[in-house]
Formats: C-alpha cells, sequence, structure tokens
C-alpha cells in the first residue's frame, strides 16, 4: 500500500549541468505533498527523479539516495520498469494514448505490459479506476470511443485513471491543472482529497492557492541565481509554510514580493 | 462650387479606399482573344496544335498582367501575373499526366484480354500471347523486395529515432542512407548480379537478384519516409507509457509502431510504386523469359517493365499476309496499363489502410 519516501543528499545532473543539489526531506505516506518554486527551479525534475523518470532524457543522472519503503531507489540492482510500475505519474499535458479506446486507456498499463487478464477483471478495473478517478458517470456510455474525443479535463482525468489502474504505491503529479480551465481544476482537486486516503501524493504547482488547498506538506524550491542548481528553500506542514515560514524568501514568494 | 475642409478629406479618403478594377469577365476576354490570335497565326504559318496552345497561354500570361497594370496598378498586376504563373504550372504539370494515362488507356485497353491476362510467350511468334508470365514475376520479385526491405528499413528507422539520437553511428547511417538514395538503378542491378556470382559462379540469371536490386533502392526510402512518422509520435506518448512500468521496446512496439502505422504504410507503398516500373536492374539480374516461372531461386524471371521494354524492342511481325503495326506493340501498351494499374491500386490501399489505422479521434484539439 501506500509508501513513505525519504531522500537524502539528492543531486540531480543533465551532462554537466548540476539542476538540483542537496535535496533532504520525507513525504508522507498517505499525504499531499506539494512543491511550489517559480520556472526552472527543479521541480519537476525532483519529480521526475522519484520514479525514475528522469534518466528517460540522455545524459540526465542522479547523485545521492531515494528510500522508498527501505528500498533505495538507485541501487545498481534496481530495475527502473519495476519502480514506475509502483510509482505511477500524471504529467502537465494530457496525453492518452491516441490509438485507444477510452477502455483501453485505462488498460493500458496492463495491455501494454501482455498481463492476461479475464474480461470480468479488466471490466472492474476499468469501473474502479474512471470511480476513482470521478470519470465514470460521464463516460460509462462511450466506453469505446477515442481517448483523444473527451475534453481536456476529462483527458486528464482519463490519464489520472490510467494511473491509478495499475495500483501503484505513490502518485506523482507534474503540474496537472496548468493546462485546464478553472471547473476541471476543481474537478481535479476534489480527486486529489479523495485519493489521499489510499495513496501517498506528490503534486508540483504552479498555483500558490492550490497548493494551499490540496496539499498537507509544502516544499520551496527556488535557485541562488540564475545559472546555479535549484535547491530545497523550505519544507514543512502547508499550514505553517503559508502562515508563518521559518525563511524569509519563502515568505516574499508566497505573499509575491518575490524579486 | 465651394467644398468645405471636411468634404474634401471625405472625398480624398474614399478616393484612396477605391481602386480602379478589372471586369469579371476579363480572364475570359483576354482568354479568347489569345486563342483567336494564336489559332489564326497558327493556321497562317501552319504551326502545330501544340506550338499554337503554346503561344495561347503565353499571350494570356502577358495580356493580363498588362491590362491589369494600366487599370488596376502595379500590386494588382502583379498579383495578377503570379496568379496567371501558379495555374500555368499546375496546367504544365497536369497536361503530361493526363495525356500519359489518356494514351495509355487508348493503346492499353483493346490488348487486355481475358487470354492476355492468363497467358504468357511460351511459343508465340505473332499474335496472342499474354503478360501472365511477366506479372507473376513483378508480383512475387517485388514482394520478395518488399519483405528484404521493409524489415531492414523499419529497425534501421527504430534505431536511428529510439536508441541512436545523436550518436556517431547514428549521424553516419543519416549520411550513408543519403548516399543510397542517390544510387542509380543500373548500378543497384549490378551488384546484384556480382553478389550472385559471387556465390553461385558466373552466367546466374534468378528472379530473387532482381528483388535484391530493388530492396537496394527501395531501403532508403523506406528508412527516410519511417525515420519522419516516428519523429512525429509525441514524446509525450512515449513517457506516459514509461511512466506506466512498460519497458521500452514495448513502448516502441505498441505505442509509437501503432501511433505512427499509416505514415509507415504510406511509406512502404510510396517505395515500392518507385520501384515496380524499375527495367534495368531487373533485365540485368532477373534476365527474360518467355515462360511462366515462379520459383525465385531458379532460371530466368519475366517482368512487366522488362515485358514492355523487350515487346517494343522486338515486337515481331504481323500474321502472314496481313497488314499493320506488328503485334508486340499493343501487347507492351496493355502491360503498361496493367502496371500503372498495379500501381494504382496499391496507393489506394495504402490509402484505405491509412484511414482505418489512423489515431482515432473525434476532434482534433
Amino acid at each position: 500500500m501506500a509508501k513513505s519516501i525519504d531522500v537524502s543528499d539528492l543531486d540531480i545532473y543533465y551532462g554537466d549541468f548540476k539542476a538540483v543539489e542537496g535535496v533532504n526531506m520525507t513525504i508522507r505516506a498517505k499525504a499531499v505533498t506539494a512543491f511550489i518554486g517559480p520556472s526552472g527551479c527543479g521541480k519537476s525534475t525532483f519529480l521526475r527523479a522519484l520514479n525514475r523518470m528522469h534518466e528517460v532524457i540522455p545524459g540526465a543522472r542522479v547523485e545521492g539516495k531515494v528510500i522508498v519503503s527501505g528500498q533505495s531507489l538507485y541501487e545498481p540492482g534496481i530495475d527502473p520498469v519495476a519502480v514506475r510500475r509502483q510509482i505511477g505519474m500524471v504529467f502537465q499535458r494530457p496525453n492518452p494514448f491516441p490509438t485507444m479506446s477510452i477502455y483501453e486507456n485505462v488498460l493500458a498499463g496492463m495491455r501494454l505490459n501482455s498481463k492476461k487478464i479475464s474480461k470480468s477483471d479488466a471490466d472492474a478495473i476499468v469501473e474502479r479506476s474512471l470511480q476513482g478517478a470521478n470519470l465514470w458517470t460521464e463516460v460509462k456510455d462511450r466506453l469505446s470511443k477515442p481517448g483523444m474525443g473527451l475534453s481536456g479535463g476529462q483527458q486528464q482525468r482519463l490519464c489520472i485513471a490510467r494511473a491509478i489502474a495499475v495500483s501503484p504505491e505513490v502518485l506523482l503529479m507534474d503540474e496537472p491543472c496548468s493546462a485546464l480551465d478553472p471547473i476541471s481544476t476543481s474537478a481535479i482537486e476534489d480527486l486529489i482529497h479523495e485519493l489521499k486516503s489510499e495513496y501517498t501524493i506528490v503534486i508540483v504547482t504552479h498555483n500558490m492557492q492550490q497548493a494551499a488547498r490540496v496539499s498537507d506538506d509544502t516544499g520551496f524550491f527556488n535557485l541562488k541565481a540564475t545559472g546555479e542548481p535549484g535547491h530545497l528553500v523550505e519544507f514543512n506542514p502547508t499550514n505553517k509554510m503559508f502562515t508563518n515560514p521559518d525563511e524569509e524568501s519563502t515568505e516574499a514568494y508566497i505573499s509575491g514580493r518575490f524579486g | 462650387m465651394t467644398t468645405t475642409p471636411l468634404d474634401h478629406d471625405f472625398e480624398s479618403v474614399t478616393a484612396g479606399l477605391v481602386q480602379p478594377q478589372l471586369p469579371r469577365w476579363a480572364a475570359v476576354l483576354i482568354g479568347a482573344m489569345a486563342l483567336a490570335v494564336a489559332g489564326l497565326l497558327t493556321m497562317v504559318m501552319g504551326w502545330s496544335v501544340v506550338g499554337g496552345a503554346i503561344l495561347a497561354g503565353l499571350l494570356f500570361v502577358i495580356g493580363m498582367p498588362t491590362w491589369s497594370r494600366v487599370v488596376e496598378g502595379g500590386r494588382a498586376a502583379a498579383d495578377r501575373l503570379a496568379t496567371c504563373l501558379v495555374w500555368g504550372a499546375f496546367v504544365a504539370v497536369l497536361v503530361p499526366l493526363i495525356w500519359l494515362v489518356w494514351l495509355v488507356l487508348k493503346n492499353g485497353l483493346g490488348a487486355i484480354s481475358l487470354s492476355f491476362l492468363n497467358e504468357s510467350m511460351r511459343g508465340v511468334v505473332g499474335e496472342g500471347g499474354g503478360i501472365y508470365h511477366a506479372l507473376m514475376g513483378t508480383l512475387l520479385v517485388t514482394l520478395a523486395a518488399t519483405v528484404i526491405s521493409v524489415p531492414i528499413g523499419l529497425f534501421t528507422a527504430i534505431y536511428l529515432v529510439e536508441y541512436g539520437k545523436g550518436s556517431r553511428l547514428a549521424r553516419v547511417t543519416t549520411f550513408l542512407v543519403d548516399v543510397m538514395t542517390g544510387i542509380p538503378s543500373i548500378v543497384a542491378g549490378l551488384f546484384a548480379l556480382a553478389l550472385l556470382v559471387l556465390i553461385f559462379g558466373p552466367a546466374i540469371r534468378i528472379g530473387f537478384g532482381g528483388s535484391i536490386a530493388l530492396a537496394l533502392l527501395m531501403i532508403p526510402t523506406v528508412v527516410r519516409s519511417a525515420e519522419e512518422m516516428l519523429r512525429l509520435v509525441p514524446s509525450d506518448l512515449r513517457e506516459a507509457s514509461y511512466a506506466l512500468g512498460v519497458p521500452k521496446w514495448r513502448t516502441i512496439v505498441k505505442v509509437v509502431m501503432p501511433t505512427a502505422f499509416g505514415g509507415i504504410v504510406t511509406g512502404i507503398v510510396l517505395a515500392i510504386s518507385r520501384v515496380i516500373g524499375e527495367t534495368a536492374p531487373l533485365l540485368i539480374v532477373a534476365g527474360a523469359t518467355d515462360s511462366v516461372n515462379m520459383n525465385l531461386f531458379n532460371g530466368r524471371m519475366m517482368t512487366l517493365p522488362v515485358y514492355i521494354f523487350s515487346q517494343y524492342s522486338s515486337p515481331g511481325v504481323p500474321a502472314f499476309g496481313t497488314d499493320g503495326p506488328p503485334p508486340g506493340y499493343a501487347r507492351a501498351w496493355g502491360a503498361a496499363l496493367v502496371l500503372i494499374g498495379i500501381v494504382m491500386i496499391l496507393n489506394l490501399a495504402a490509402r484505405i489502410l491509412q484511414k482505418i489505422y489512423a489515431p482515432k479521434s473525434d476532434r482534433r484539439r
């Protein structure tokens, strides 16, 4: 079930360029952790390092430790594919598979891995996942229609359904609402609240109100200067972050006085 | 008459906006005049119809912008000239195509019959005979060439796009593929022959040699088109698949390839259309024969282009006592029509496949 993540002294590189430096934090299980910070400060890079999606980009590498329930993710023997099966991800832009129907999109995690599942199991998984993503009532009569035919917000919820269909332990979300209108955003935020009871959720957002609304813990990333690596400035419970932060720069950023 | 400053202003503004325009029937008038002048000159000077048509076109291209320049001004005249030139280019491309199809239909349709498609040339000296052996040869040789070149081309493209991004090997491969595009077909034929001679000894002629030569010509086209299509698949989809815990090779097979399927098939069909009419390499390696040979690996094999060539170069003589063109000419036209028909069917099939396998979507974002 849901797992906590311990990160210690994590440095992330793109080739020779150090993008993120010296991150230490503990992400609690069954809670929502939000990352905020200016563009280019390494929030998304850090998020992608948590399920080894980072290394999909040529030349990208990581130093330091990410430990998920006692298991270090960057040990030599660890298979990144197995890691990604346990730690799912939802991206900034909705990306349903264009060749597949809604039904097939939800089952993509099984089908693409050629897992044998019976028709009744498959139906059950599709219904459970779509209900989990608050999409079931909207699409239950057109499951065989292409996933690309849905609206942007529906597509994003379809992607969330696809991610939770493989029952991961952690769900990473990289600005899941930045391409969506306010109504779809609120639908996704409600969904995050519900998913919290079963999954550990980590979300990157540019919207500070969103971070305040959905998260239990918040991390603030910043750059020392342009060209310097990003680092974690402060990591605290969301209440404290938005009312009485430890650091001066956190308060400056949150209150909009950021230079 | 006195005008207030306001009236004056108003007039000058409208004068600036309203431009004199040629009447709508201007193009028709100029066209008719150009045709009349050209027709008259053609009759008087005794030129051919083609010469007259070209002259009429030239007169139109000169007349229309000149009139426009006088009435409408410089910018409109340039627009008219450009329009004339674009239409001229369109017609110049279309005329040979229609002419060719019409000519082949006119000369070829008469030759086509059930026996023409069903008989070989074995023992035929005068009238009669057919293209069965050449039709089967072309289908077999091209099929074998496709079987050889599609896997090689596709795997090369997958390497270039998915694995070799920016590596030295990928750059060298791309360069060599470009060089391969420029190989003259006769050289491909000689290469295939040399290869076979090395293996089987001198004086070898087999259909499979033709397939090797055609595959050499197909591979660069397949690589190029498949590469383009794979690159068009958004990397979002690959990441979505990786994030579901799908290994890279499965992602390529089950996400990237299906998304690019339509384009890849079109590329392959275009490559086939390009090589199916090749004559020189087949004449060298596959040879020519009058009988049916269904074995790619034994003996000479006739193909449609070579058939057309040999029927035209040695058309035979009309039956004794009758007059008329040699019987080979009609057979060559008939074979040409069949060849064009095959290419057209292939292209239609590709379009249909593309429609079926295109990424499903009710609307485009």
